[in-house]
């Protein structure tokens, strides 16, 4: 289960099994997205897969999750989403209502976010075979920006923006599971980001690359960047935007908010003097009220995520070993 | 795993016979067996360990107690914020 | 969050940091207790902040780590089963038995899942009367009481389909053991502050007069801690072998009468062996004969041996202070918390994985 959890054990699947297999040179830059040359147009092309359990959860379901998770990665490559495809994996007896239910969800968000959902297909599998419903996505976009973003542009001096406060999302599919009966106001933060990207392209600030930080969370996405850019990254652990409730949930389960899941936020590294600029015109955006400068990109350590705590000492922020929180998306 | 932290009593009622409190941890609230803490009432602050509160909190031990350390290392009557290293006081039990 | 954020004030911390600056005269060896309290301790680097002639060791204090591998065999035998639900705390899924773990089970197709309280246990069993419902219940004394309730619910409700599969420990018999052994070098002790809140004072006060050595019960919050090796620093510099209590706003001398009460109705003391220090007499609980019906090791038929498989795993010497994870060869090498070799590279509570997560072995200078 591990090696789905988007940490230590996936990178390890994926530069073990299946980079070799399909080695080509824009697979090994490892971003959420692959940027295309097409004749003059550069297009940026990206699959993902949902299995999150519940189906339906406060803030969304498994259908409008689908939609904006594919949209995310395409826009934190700069891309302007166009098109998505939906393949539907259905367990037998899966109730028709549920699948309106998920289906409607989906166009909602479709429309809502500007794209079209072009093509598709369904399979049914024997009782027993899938979770009730599985939904593999592939999504295409224009990508109309000159930047570089990828993961390996970070550099030394560089600052690192989040566009709102962590874990909403992980902590809104907790509060459903069964065995872990707390409550919560806790909605999840499931979003399309590409207007926010947008509106952060259009400063003109030199960003080096974005994230949405999914599975794994915030500490993943950084220790990714760190890695591929060859660079240490320094958080301060309280400039981390954190509500109340998701602070209350994590306490009492133990849990790290670093590594929970967010299907709304933006992680954003740019150049030290945009950083003010480019802070405050994700603030006055609706989906990055909230956003905040939450460390920077340094010479030393590289490849290793470090936190100065709250007392001042300084911790490692570790890739994610083991998955504390299963089929969160 | 002896992992308990400090929530508010926001209710308290009973399921399966047992006691049971609304405890509220910033924002997020659970549902807790009181049964070790009889005496805990709707307002109090409870130590609770695996769905289980093991403690009232001593709320006026605790003000004691913070009042002490905050006055580590000061004159008496000084701003909390000013640090004066040669004075300091004995933490009183 | 209030009696949280308080405790994690920085401005506080720097001053209790400083105070013991200005008492040190010499080195100490301090041991604190709880696993809990040795991750708060690297999570919020105390060891680095504190002046470097105190030396940290950390004890037994996590149950998990303690567990008998025996048990965790058990537990996956009876998890194998058809009619099995095995219901655990979230920790213990991890922690490797003798041929593999309860996650792996599961991926065999075991029904094993995970629950936050006894209580969510019961309710499983309720639910799904045509189960086997075991619950494998560990812990130290703070857990116990939690975990008594649920057999006591069940004989209550007449719930003939929940079973117990319980480790416990005591701590007390293990500090015995330790500062009673010839290697110690531990000069004071901070107490498990969850656990005196249940079981109160008094075992700690004779173990302190019993080894002439400092014992001051601690928290688990960076300020509590700082507190508690303030006052040991200070019983030891004044040459006091003396017992205090640090958190008083969840310890009182007498502990919780009630939890107290509902043990003794449910478990009886008993001879009990710790993963990797081996049998420690009267240091265990175990279901009084009352309770049989509940009972998973004599309502099943279990033939899985009681004997440990040896392994390069250090963590006896670990668990008793004596090496760090860092001396270790296989830390962050062969055992990582992906795949563990022992049960402190897996809990929360664990020393291994709390150095494991908050620094790396090959630890490159912090600046």
């Amino acid at each position: 289960m591990g090696h789905g959890g988007g940490g230590k054990l996936s990178a390890d699947l994926f530069r073990s099994v299946f980079l070799p297999a399909f080695s080509n040179s824009i697979l090994s830059r490892g971003d959420d997205q692959a940027f295309l040359e097409v004749g003059h147009t550069r297009l940026a092309f990206t699959t993902d897969s949902f299995v999150v359990k519940p189906l339906f959860f406060r803030g969304g379901d498994i259908g409008s999750l689908a939609v904006h998770g594919t949209l995310n990665d395409l826009a934190v490559g700069g891309a302007i989403p166009l098109f998505l495809s939906a393949a539907f994996i259905l367990e037998e007896g899966f109730p028709l209502e549920s699948l309106r239910r998920i289906v409607s969800s989906m166009s909602e968000a479709a429309e809502r976010a500007g794209v079209q959902i072009v093509t598709g297909d369904t399979k049914v599998v024997e009782k027993g075979s899938c979770d009730g419903m599985f939904i593999n996505t592939a999504g295409i976009g224009l990508v109309e920006t000159d930047l570089l973003l990828s993961s390996d542009q970070a550099k030394p001096g560089d600052v690192v923006l989040l566009s709102g406060p962590i874990g909403d999302h992980g902590i809104a599919i907790l509060a459903e599971r069964e065995g872990l009966s707390f409550e919560t106001d806790i909605v999840s933060d499931s979003a399309p980001l590409h207007s926010l990207v947008a509106t952060m392209l259009a400063t003109g600030a030199k960003i080096r690359c974005m994230r949405d930080p999914t599975r794994g969370g915030v500490a993943s996405s950084c220790n990714e960047i760190a890695q591929t850019s060859g660079v240490g990254i320094r958080l301060e652990e309280e400039s981390i935007p954190l509500r109340q409730e998701v602070r209350g949930a994590c306490e009492l389960l133990g849990l790290d908010p670093l590594y929970i899941a967010n299907e709304g936020k933006l992680l954003a590294i740019c150049a030290p003097e945009d950083g003010q600029r480019l802070l405050a015109a994700m603030e006055r955006h609706p989906l990055g009220a909230g956003a905040g400068m939450i460390g920077r990109v340094t010479q030393e350590n590289p490849g290793l995520v470090t936190m100065r705590t709250a007392l001042g000492a300084v911790r490692i922020v570790d890739m994610l070993a083991n998955d504390p929180l299963p089929r969160i998306c | 795993m002896c992992l308990a932290i400090p929530g508010k009593v926001i209710s308290i009622g009973t399921e399966n016979d047992l006691r049971i409190g609304r405890v509220q941890f910033g924002g997020v609230t659970q549902p807790v067996s009181l049964d070790f803490v009889p005496e805990v009432v709707v307002g109090d602050y409870v130590m609770v360990h695996v769905g289980f509160a093991i403690s009232r909190v001593d709320e006026e031990e605790a003000e004691l107690t913070y009042r002490a350390l905050e006055q580590m290392g000061m004159l008496e009557g000084e701003l909390p914020h000013e640090e004066k290293p040669e004075e300091r006081h004995e933490i009183p039990r | 969050m209030k009696y949280l954020d308080e405790y994690r004030n920085g401005r506080l911390a720097q001053r209790l940091l400083r105070e013991i600056e200005r008492k040190v005269t010499r080195s100490w060896v301090l041991m604190e207790i709880c696993g809990g309290q040795t991750h708060t301790i690297m999570r919020y680097g105390l060891d680095e902040l504190l002046p470097s002639s105190i030396e940290l060791v950390h004890g037994p204090g996590c149950p998990v780590c303690v567990t008998p591998a025996s048990i965790l065999d058990r537990a996956i035998e009876l998890a194998l089963r058809d009619d099995v639900t095995l219901v655990s705390y979230g920790d213990m899924l991890r922690v490797p038995g003798t041929k593999m773990d309860l996650l792996s089970a599961k991926a065999r197709g075991a029904d094993v899942r995970m629950v936050y309280s006894p209580l969510d246990a019961l309710r499983i069993a309720r639910l799904h009367p045509d189960r086997k419902v075991v619950f494998l219940a560990v812990g130290f004394e703070t857990t116990a009481p939690a975990n008594a309730m649920a057999v006591y619910q069940a004989h209550r409700e007449g719930l003939d389909n929940f079973f117990l599969l319980a480790s416990h420990v005591l701590v007390p018999p293990a500090i015995h053991a330790l500062a009673a052994s010839p290697g110690n070098r531990v000069q004071g002790f901070i107490a498990p502050g969850h656990v005196c809140t249940v079981v109160g004072c008094a075992d700690y006060e004779d173990l302190a007069r019993e080894f002439r050595v400092p014992i001051v019960v601690g928290g688990f919050e960076p300020v509590d801690l700082l507190q508690a090796i303030f006052t040991l620093v200070t019983m030891l510099e004044e040459g006091r072998a003396e017992f205090a209590n640090d958190y008083s706003r969840s310890v009182s001398y007498q502990g919780n009468p009630e939890a107290q009460r509902i043990l003794i109705e449910i478990f009886e003391v008993a001879d009990q062996s710790w993963r990797g220090l081996g049998e420690i007499p009267q240091s265990g609980l175990r279901l009084r004969e009352k309770f049989a019906a509940w009972d998973a090791d004599k309502v099943f038929d279990l033939n899985v041996p009681q004997a440990e498989a040896p392994c390069v795993c250090i963590s006896a010497e670990i668990l008793k202070g004596l090496k760090k994870p860092t001396d270790c060869s296989a830390f962050g090498v062969a055992c990582t918390p992906e795949s563990p070799l022992g049960a402190p590279m897996v809990s929360s509570e664990g020393a291994c994985s709390a150095y494991h997560q908050y620094r790396r072995h090959n630890l490159v200078a912090i600046q």
